[in-house]
């Protein structure tokens, strides 16, 4: 349900129309997650990251300051890391995102879920989700960090456990076990999924 | 954390857009990077009953180069100026200025006019407008206006930007003579990805046989109630020679003319001013040196 777009139109020197465009106070929105396409009704201030964990029960994405600081709540929209608690739903409008949930094929890890299983990377997990999508998004854009990359790379994103040594190893050992084409992530089938 | 219940549009073109800001008048607010904005909303400290993404203007996001500017669309990401081979062969002091800014994912999302807009005296991108003398293009319903660097901040988060106006383009003046031309930002911040305690960004440009400062452009950060250009520290500079001596007068000068505060977080007025030595100096023998000045 829509709004009744604002009745104006510019008339501009050329005297050619301008369209105002509609103006929403509720709007149906259209996302790809992980590969499955949604179709849900949103008001404008839901939170990206409120959507996705309340709205689609995707609650692999984690709400840590809740104010743009710590990147727990980072996922790919498309093909850029972004914090979702920093973003409106309505503005993924039409857009893909992979949420920590679209990674692993399966019962198979992705080979950065592997390499932070096998490098001791996470304590209590809480900042994992968050620090494996960032890493995702910082290996495509660099696929042969140096260690000061790595670090430089994860920045954005906090952990009370660990030091972060062993998340910057398990980076590391994950960008040396796989070349960028094994960095994409096949979209899953997509299948519609009806309103609820 | 909610914000506050807003109505939305998301205009495709410039048009559109300045037309909905008329319509909504200052009721609205523009939505870009909203690494500023969507923070403030939740806060409760903005409380705009009209959001105008401008996020699908896609026309607003460009580098380009064409005669004597290139130009930035403020829709620009902080990471595409970070990662572009015009931007690190022309505008070294751009790409520097960039990678300071917050973390990737804000650089991902956040764009140079929003920062500008938003006119916080911590931005690091005021400093690079005012060290490269920028033009900002700015657009309403009625008129395109051009404003330079030096009259764009109007005070603490106030830009010259009015309510029913967007911010267009950067224009930065191409350097003169690529390799006498440099530009470098040098930032003090308590831990990685922080608004700066200090930070400096220089543009300079050295005679042919690069013994003397030939022109000399200063942006200072989080030294005073907007970014500000260190108008006697380039006096120090522009005519004298390319040494340490000189450098050492500018960041003299640099210290008696910045206006500090004292804060909790990072530091008195005088630890700043200390800095704002420190830094300018360092920033200027690194832009000096690409230059291609020797003796500094
Ligand atoms: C964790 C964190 C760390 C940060 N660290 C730094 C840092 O170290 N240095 C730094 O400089 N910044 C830093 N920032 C701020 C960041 O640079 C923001 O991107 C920037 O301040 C705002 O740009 P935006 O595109 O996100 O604008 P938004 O948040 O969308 O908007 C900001 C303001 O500008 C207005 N606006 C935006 N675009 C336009 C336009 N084209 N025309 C008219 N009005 C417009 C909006 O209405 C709003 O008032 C940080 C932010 C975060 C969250
Ligand atoms: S919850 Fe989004 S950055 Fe901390
Ligand atoms: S593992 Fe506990 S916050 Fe990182």
């Amino acid at each position: 349900m829509s709004k009744k777009p604002m009745s104006v139109r510019k008339t501009s020197r050329r005297s050619k129309k301008i369209w105002v465009p509609e103006v929403f106070s509720q709007k149906t929105i259209r996302v790809i997650v992980n590969g499955k396409e949604y179709v849900r009704d949103v008001k404008p201030r839901l939170l990206l990251v409120d959507f996705l964990r309340d709205s689609l029960g995707l609650t692999g994405t984690h709400v840590g300051c809740d104010t743009s600081n710590c990147g727990a709540c980072t996922v790919i929209l498309n093909g850029r890391s972004v914090k979702s608690c920093s973003m409106f739903a309505i503005q993924a409008d039409g857009k893909e995102i992979l949420t920590i949930e679209g990674l692993a094929k399966g019962n198979q890890f992705h080979p950065l879920q592997q390499a932070f299983w096998d490098n001791h990377g996470l304590q209590c997990g809480f900042c994992t989700p968050g620090m494996i999508m960032q890493a995702y998004w910082f290996l495509k854009e660099n696929p042969h960090p140096s260690e000061e990359q790595i670090r430089w790379g994860i920045a954005g994103n906090l952990c009370r456990c660990t030091g972060y040594s062993n998340i910057v190893k398990a980076i590391q050992v994950a960008s040396e076990k796989i070349g960028v084409e094994q960095m994409q992530v096949e979209p899953r089938k997509q299948r519609m999924v009806r309103r609820s | 954390m909610y914000p506050k219940e807003f109505e939305y549009a998301s205009p495709t073109s410039l048009g559109e857009a300045v037309a909905l800001l008329k319509k909504m008048g200052p009721d609205a607010k523009v939505l870009a990077g909203g690494q500023s904005l969507v923070p403030l909303m939740k806060f409760r400290l903005a409380s705009p009953k009209y959001l105008l993404d401008i996020n699908g203007i896609s026309n607003l996001e460009y580098i380009k180069e064409n005669g004597k500017f290139i130009s930035v669309g403020a829709l620009t990401r902080h990471h595409s100026l970070e990662r572009s081979e015009l931007v690190k062969q022309k505008l070294g002091l751009f790409s520097e200025t960039a990678s300071w800014i917050g973390d990737p994912q804000v650089r991902n999302n956040g764009t140079i006019g929003g920062s500008l807009v938003h006119s916080d005296p911590a931005g690091d991108w005021g400093s690079a407008i005012i060290a490269s003398r920028a033009l900002l293009k700015i657009q309403s319903a009625r008129r395109e206006r051009i404003v330079d660097s030096d009259h764009f901040f109007k005070d603490t988060f106030t830009s010259a930007v009015a309510p029913n106006e967007i911010l267009t383009e950067i224009r930065v003046p191409v350097p003169p003579d690529g390799g006498r031309s440099a530009g470098a930002y040098e930032k003090l911040e308590r831990k990685a990805g922080d608004f700066a305690t200090v930070g400096v960004g220089v543009q300079l440009t050295l005679s042919r046989n690069r013994k003397t400062f030939e022109q000399a452009g200063i942006g200072l950060t989080s030294l005073g109630p907007t970014n500000l250009r260190g108008k006697k520290a380039e006096k120090a500079l522009v005519g004298k020679n390319v040494s340490l001596e000189t450098i050492e007068e500018a960041g003299t000068a640099v210290s008696e003319e910045v206006k500090p505060t004292d804060d909790v977080l990072r530091g008195s007025a005088e630890y700043k001013r200390a800095m704002a030595r420190v830094f300018l100096k360092r920033a200027l023998t690194r832009a000096a040196r690409k230059a291609g000045a020797s003796g500094v």
